[in-house]
């Protein structure tokens, strides 16, 4: 039958192809093998997604490791957090002199403007911020997008440990400069040669 | 049994068949098709694995608005989608079913009159497009009505070498006559048959008319509601019909391991069912042929095959 066909198509071709017809069979094989496998259906509904531990899906907010230092909001590249706080004296006894801390009236974060980027939760030096993977909050009206400090806490809840280091990954930069500087005395030797490449540049600018 | 109640079971029977038998075929395209590509298919109407989704779709193609276009020709483009769906139900009516008297009328000259009534279908494609005034459809209309009169000759040629191996033009006794050997003798044949039955009611890979992707929908892009309804039934009328006429001529048709005189509507129904299934696999699996390597394999391959299967069938007919 079809097999036919595809030999008037490969008519006069190389031959580079064995027997005419041998494609043909091997779609019908391929459908014929993919119907007896399980399809790779997500119910989504029905059934909840089995997100990566990664993913990025909304920002948490962990309220108290937050010292309104507004690097966040500086460093998004759409303005979209909003942070407002004041300055409070807590009286230690015994102390000299009252100490300031600030205390966050506000920290919002407008889901209609964020694009996800992630550079806030990177970016934040007391781990204040976390990605979720939690995505079902959309809104009838673009105004409901934008999050309070207390709809960003409750997210907190969802966000999943972080995945174990890949063993066969690359060592954390951590772990790296803690060995380095354990090894002080190799430092020392190596510094030296470092000013020593750097006027090169200079020398041809 | 009174004559008018014999006739009443007997038309009852084939529109009972007329109207299950294709959503049977269009739901396990449904699912068939979904599986092959890796998906699930329907999953909702009915709650058991969308049983109901073919249920669900004729309501709601029995709510839409039936649109005929200001240009078109009113009463040819309404009269369309019965021309394209009366001839397989005429055509069911002549198939047996089993043997004795299981047929909804047993016709002396059953393959004469289905091959005739299937060439009717052409006459919908032609009415259908040039009624729609548009452009698209006249060339998806024009394109059918060339594909259609091409396979229209192996079509009636494989046909007539199993007439002839037959030596009987009624379909139940071409089945009678069948022996097990004449799969290998009529294998062209069949293939042959199957092949241009498959470019007779447009199913991909010969689907040049329809043409999706560059016809929008050939000759049914103007046709809505029900009326796009009758005319989808009609492809899924037209699968059961051609795979019911391969069981028939060449499988066999009531033929069956064992207990052929209780059990013979069923086999007839299993090898219809496993050549639906094999049309459905056919869909799936390969990309639409292009106009012309359309008509290259019905007039130099399928139409020289016939021909020399005829020659063959006369050949083995008179040497026994």
């Amino acid at each position: 039958m079809s097999d036919r066909s595809e030999r008037s198509e490969a008519g006069g071709g190389t031959g580079e192809r064995g027997v005419p017809g041998a494609g043909l069979v091997k779609g019908l094989a391929v459908t014929l093998k993919t119907m007896t496998r399980r399809s790779t259906t997500q119910q989504y509904p029905d059934v909840a997604p089995e997100l990566p531990p990664r993913s990025r899906g909304v920002i948490a907010l962990l309220e108290e490791n937050c010292t309104v230092c507004m690097l966040c909001a500086r460093e998004c590249p759409d303005w979209c957090i909003y942070i407002d706080s004041h300055k409070e004296e807590v009286a230690v006894p015994g102390a000299a002199r009252p100490r300031q801390r600030n205390v966050l009236d506000r920290f919002d974060i407008d889901f209609s403007l964020c694009m996800y980027c992630g550079i806030c939760v990177e970016v934040c030096p007391f781990d204040a911020l976390y990605w979720s993977p939690e995505f079902e909050y959309a809104e009838y009206d673009i105004k409901d997008l934008l999050h309070d400090k207390d709809h960003l806490g409750k997210w907190m809840g969802t966000v999943p440990p972080p995945p174990a280091h890949d063993p066969s990954g690359e060592p954390a930069k951590e772990e790296t400069a803690a060995a380095r500087k354990a090894a002080v005395p190799a430092a020392p030797v190596d510094r030296p040669a470092a000013p020593a490449v750097r006027p090169e540049p200079g020398a041809g600018a | 049994m009174p004559l008018w109640l014999e006739l009443v079971i007997r038309v009852g029977g084939v529109l009972v068949a007329f109207l299950t038998l294709p959503l049977l075929v269009g739901q396990a395209e449904h699912k068939v098709m979904a599986h092959m590509q890796g998906r699930l298919g329907p999953m909702y109407a009915g709650a058991f694995h969308g049983w109901a989704q073919l249920i669900a779709d004729g309501v709601k193609f029995v709510q839409k608005e039936d649109v005929t276009p200001a240009e078109a020709d009113r009463a040819v483009f309404r009269l369309a989608p019965a021309v394209a769906l009366v001839p397989y139900l005429l055509v069911l009516l002549v198939i047996p079913l089993g043997p004795g008297d299981l047929v909804g009328q047993p016709l002396d000259i059953g393959l004469f009159f289905v091959l005739a009534v299937v060439g009717v279908g052409v006459v919908a494609v032609l009415m259908s497009a040039w009624a729609s005034a548009n452009k698209y459809s006249l060339l998806g209309g024009l394109r059918g009505a060339a594909q259609l009169l091409g396979y229209e000759l192996p079509l009636v040629l494989a046909a007539a070498s199993v007439a002839m191996a037959a030596g009987t033009l009624s379909l139940p006794g071409i089945v009678e006559a069948w022996q097990p050997w004449w799969l290998l003798w009529q294998a062209p044949a069949m293939v042959i048959f199957f092949v241009a039955g498959l470019a007779e009611i447009r199913r991909p890979p010969f689907d040049m008319p329809i043409a999706d992707s560059e016809l929008v929908f050939g000759y049914l892009t103007e046709y809505t509601g029900l009326r796009f309804a009758f005319f989808l039934l009609a492809e899924y009328v037209g699968i059961v019909v051609i795979a019911a006429l391969t069981t028939v001529l060449f499988l066999g048709g009531w033929h069956g391991p064992f207990a052929d005189a209780q059990l013979g509507w069923l086999w007839t129904l299993l090898k219809v069912f496993a050549v639906s299934f094999l049309v459905i696999w056919l869909r799936v699996a390969f990309p639409r042929l292009r106009e012309d390597q359309l008509q290259r394999l019905c007039w130099l391959v399928l139409v020289p095959a016939a021909l020399a299967q005829l020659v063959l069938t006369a050949a083995v007919r008179v040497a026994l």
